[in-house]
């Protein structure tokens, strides 16, 4: 086990210890800090992923921005602590067994690796994962001569230009939206 | 003329239309009903005569197509058409000439009575429907006009339906006719199935190639035909509607219920004879059910009080003659006897009319309140009524059997006839047995009917006898008439006995041909057994109206409140058999137990309405009550089934 | 290579978010839940994006745009409920009952 993995099981172990604590906690204060918390070891998983650009926006969006909000909403609410939050013990019953059965699912895809993933993909016996994904060493190639965020620019500038415009007009709807909603009297 | 033999049907329904809308519109304008209703019926019958000249020239039928009924198939292709042939044209001769009559004489009899022009539309509708029957081309066609009497026959019983009695009765003959149509129907689509077709012409050229002399098949057919005929023609086991249908005014009884209507059943037999022919199992059966019915309602008729119940029994029983005679196979003594039967029978019910018309008049002329039908009110009536008198008298003699008259050549014909079969089955010389039998008693109740209307004194009380006058000459014209062809009847088929051509045999021979063809030939007596057999008809006759007559005025007739309640047989014979009662105890009883327990109750009330209507509008709200149930409004409940669908659908994707 | 431990730390994370949803009263905290969930999704973007190249980080980019979008908008949702109600209690908000 290096150091890699080392580092990645101690923000993955941080992370879940988070948000199981973001989901139990009774008041929405801790809640949401707890949040923060898994967001930020999140980001530490990012880097390690190599998507260093995203945990950048990780951090500044979410844990900066869209928490910042959550916070400001509980302080406006004036929330106070709900010790009796849970629903009934049947949701509860209900909830934990489903997300077990949920999370006992997916956990199979812990098996994957690049190699299965192109065994799965393609038809010939041990495939080379490179020669059958090349997107991903062209992506490794372009980080290498432009950097990350070049890397990611370009494609996000080109093929997906109009989707990133259409993000832009959703965000001025999101804008108008939720001052329509939360103004007393128009 | 043949070529316009649909006029003969098109005028009266016509007249039936006008008399209809002037019913409904003017019923005051009796003249111009009695101009059309009568009128029309005279046109038909002036289209009959030469309609009957045409078909004298030729012994071929003469089919009228007018136009294509029922083009479902190449199979089941049925036209309206007509058939004109030396049957169909006896017939129409009858239903018109003697309709006219009638029509005529209902001029007088209808005269004060508020539905005038309501009883015109239903006589010419009757008669539009009569000539359907009769000419109809193909079995269908007939049906038509099957049913369409069967419907003026109802509405005319119950032509003074403010009497429940009335409308009870018009509606137990259209049930009782019922019956018999489901037989006629069945034995309809039986015939299709076998033959493919439905035409008479059709039938008789293929009946015999396909179905098999005394085939199960043939006999069935001819049996459920017989069904429907025992039930227009009232013969056991459904006669019991025919002297409830005295109901109806006394002219409708002799046209429909006596001269035309309830002889379509013979007509019937005779028109598909080859089907009978192939059945002799179902001849038997219609030889004898004749000969039982003709004997059983002799003796009912016996001891009834009311004129038109023994004319009405009387035609039950001479309806079964007809049935004995074409069960014999002896087509020809059986239309014989339905056309002298038709003159005579017609002659007595108007003659009944009549004297039931002075009656009536008189018992209103001084507000009593007698049974004007009932013969112990009557006696005496010759000198009032002497035209009435004479002419039932001829009609007398004529049913009665007496040497010369038209029922004498047409009775005897039948009952040799029978008695030729006798030599092929027992069956027959049982029921030539129960013929002569009920000859006699013919003779025996007429004569007894004429003493106690005619002879003797009036026993209505002397205000009312006064009022006693004989009936207009509108309604004893159509009687004379009557008379003269109830006299000279019997020319039509002279036996060769007494040196008689026996015309109508010929006549109508080139239409028997196909029916003749499959039964062994009638070898009626000669010589000393035909003689024999003249005799005792003669014998019998005379016996008959002597014993009648004697038996009748030898001893004092009550009235009707002074009559001793009958004992033993006289009271079985008074109480018609019970009959009715058996009827409604074994059938109507439980049928009408079964209809409401069962069908009403259990079925209509429990299952349909219960289960049926308000269960599934029970289930739709059980339903929509648990479907609204996971409707909670609880997001989590949601989010709960949408995390259960989410799981299931991971475990088809991955989860192998 | 961290492929497949990323993708179970993503389903465990994931399936604490639904927890959270179904057991959670306060919709607030509901709504966290959600953001969790998207955070988990975003992680298996992010881990694929090693093998199949940048698209898998652009969707990420994408998913936080309309994180952000949604927040806005859920957030003045449910301040304007609680305006109606003094409550952000889930079981209050039943309108939707059969």
């Amino acid at each position: 086990m290096d150091v890699v993995q080392i580092v990645f099981w101690c923000f993955a172990g941080w992370a879940i210890l988070s948000a199981l604590l973001c989901v139990t906690r009774a008041n929405p204060i801790s809640s949401a800090l707890w949040l923060v918390s898994t967001m930020f070891s999140l980001a530490g998983i990012f880097i390690l992923l190599h998507a260093e650009f995203i945990a950048a926006i990780q951090v500044l969006v979410y844990a900066g921005a869209v928490m910042v909000l959550f916070l400001f909403v509980i302080m406006l609410l004036n929330l106070e602590e709900t010790p009796r939050d849970w629903n009934r013990w049947m949701f509860w019953l209900a909830g934990a067994g489903l997300s077990i059965l949920l999370a006992a699912q997916l956990v199979a895809l812990r098996g994957y690796s690049p190699q299965r993933l192109a065994n799965e993909f393609s038809s010939m016996p041990s495939p080379d994962p490179g020669l059958v994904f090349p997107e991903g060493a062209v992506a490794r190639q372009a980080v290498e001569a432009r950097g990350v965020v070049g890397a990611l620019a370009e494609p996000l500038f080109q093929g997906y230009l109009i989707p990133f415009e259409i993000t832009s007009i959703l965000l001025l709807a999101a804008v108008i939206g939720a001052v329509v909603l939360s103004k007393k009297r128009l | 003329m043949a070529r316009f033999a649909w006029l003969t049907i098109l005028l009266p329904l016509l007249g039936a239309l006008a008399n209809g809308f002037l019913a409904a519109r003017r019923p005051s304008a009796k003249r111009l009903v009695s101009l059309i209703g009568p009128g029309v019926l005279l046109a038909a019958f002036a289209v009959a005569i030469g309609a009957a000249i045409e078909v004298a020239g030729t012994e071929e039928a003469i089919r009228i197509q007018l136009w294509t009924w029922m083009p479902v198939t190449e199979r089941l292709h049925i036209d309206l058409a007509l058939q004109l042939d030396r049957l169909s044209v006896v017939l129409l001769l009858v239903v018109t000439g003697v309709g006219s009559l009638i029509h005529l004489f209902s001029i007088g009899y209808m005269r004060s009575d508020p539905g005038y022009a309501r009883y015109f539309a239903y006589l010419n509708l009757f008669v539009a429907f009569m000539l359907i029957l009769v000419l109809g081309a193909s079995l269908p066609v007939s049906f038509i006009g099957w049913e369409g009497v069967g419907l003026c026959s109802y509405l005319l019983i119950g032509f003074w339906f403010e009497v429940d009695a009335n409308s009870d009765a018009g509606k137990k003959a259209f049930l009782a006719n019922r019956i018999g149509d489901f037989g006629v129907l069945v034995a309809m689509f039986l015939i299709w199935w076998t033959l493919g077709t439905l035409d008479y012409a059709g039938i008789d050229a293929t009946a015999a190639a396909t179905l098999p002399l005394g085939g199960t098949l043939a006999t069935v057919i001819a049996l459920l035909l017989f069904l429907g005929c025992t039930g227009k023609s009232a013969q056991i086991p459904l006669f019991v509607w025919l002297p409830d249908a005295m109901a109806g005014p006394t002219p409708v009884s002799a046209l429909i219920h006596a001269a035309t209507m309830v002889t379509a059943g013979v007509f019937l037999v005779v028109r598909t004879g080859v089907l009978f022919s192939l059945a002799p199992f179902a001849m038997e059966i219609v030889a004898i059910t004749g000969a039982l019915t003709a004997f059983f309602a002799a003796t009912i008729g016996l001891r009834q009080y009311d004129i038109k119940k023994v004319l009405a029994y009387s035609t039950v029983s001479q309806l079964g003659y007809m049935f004995l005679a074409v069960g014999s196979g002896a087509w020809t003594a059986g239309i014989f006897h339905l056309v002298t039967h038709a003159f005579f029978k017609a002659l007595l019910f108007l003659g009944a009319g009549s004297v039931i018309h002075a009656m009536h008049h008189a018992h209103h002329a001084v507000g009593a309140h007698d049974d004007a039908q009932d013969m112990r009110n009557m006696g005496g009536l010759r000198t009032a009524m002497p035209w009435t008198f004479r002419l039932m008298m001829i009609a007398t003699l004529a049913i009665a059997g007496v040497p010369g008259l038209s029922g004498f050549f047409s009775k005897d014909e039948i009952l040799a006839s029978a008695f030729a079969r006798g030599d092929h089955s027992t069956v027959y010389l049982v029921a030539w047995g129960l013929g002569v039998a009920a000859a006699l008693m013919t003779a025996y109740y007429m004569a007894r009917l004429m003493a106690m209307t005619f002879y003797g004194t009036f026993r209505g009380g002397g205000e009312v006898e006064g009022h006693l006058h004989e009936a207009p000459a509108v309604m004893t014209g159509p009687l004379v008439v009557l008379g003269g062809l109830s006299l000279v009847g019997g020319l039509l088929n002279l036996p060769a006995v007494v040196g008689g051509g026996q015309w109508l045999e010929h006549w109508l021979e080139p239409v028997l041909a196909p029916a003749n063809l499959l039964l062994d030939p009638l070898h009626l007596p000669h010589g000393t057994t035909e003689y024999l057999l003249l005799g005792g008809a003669i014998l019998i006759a005379v016996v008959g109206l002597t014993l009648g007559f004697r038996m009748t005025l030898g001893r004092p007739i009550p009235l009707p409140a002074d009559t001793p309640a009958p004992r033993g047989l006289a009271r079985l014979l008074e109480g018609k058999y019970f009959v009715d009662e058996f009827y409604q105890r074994v059938i109507v009883g439980p049928l009408v137990w079964f209809s409401k327990t069962v069908l009403w109750r259990g079925f209509d009330q429990f299952v349909i309405d219960r289960i049926a209507v308000a269960g599934s509008a029970r289930l739709a709200q059980g339903l929509g009550w648990l479907g609204s149930r996971l409707q909670t409004g609880q997001v989590a409940l949601y989010v709960s089934l949408f995390a259960v669908g989410a799981v299931l659908v991971l475990r088809a994707l991955i989860g192998g | 290579m961290l492929l497949g431990p990323s993708l179970a730390v993503s389903a465990i994370l994931f399936a604490i978010g639904v927890a959270g949803v179904l057991i959670r009263r306060n919709a607030i905290v509901v709504f966290m839940c959600v953001e969790l969930m998207l955070n988990a999704v975003n992680l298996t973007f992010v881990a694929l994006s090693e093998v199949h190249g940048m698209g898998g980080q652009i969707m990420v980019f994408f998913v936080m745009t309309v994180a952000a979008a949604e927040a806005a908008v859920g957030l003045a949702i449910i301040l304007a409920i609680f305006r109606h109600t003094q409550s952000v209690d889930l079981k209050s908000l039943n309108l939707l009952k059969g």
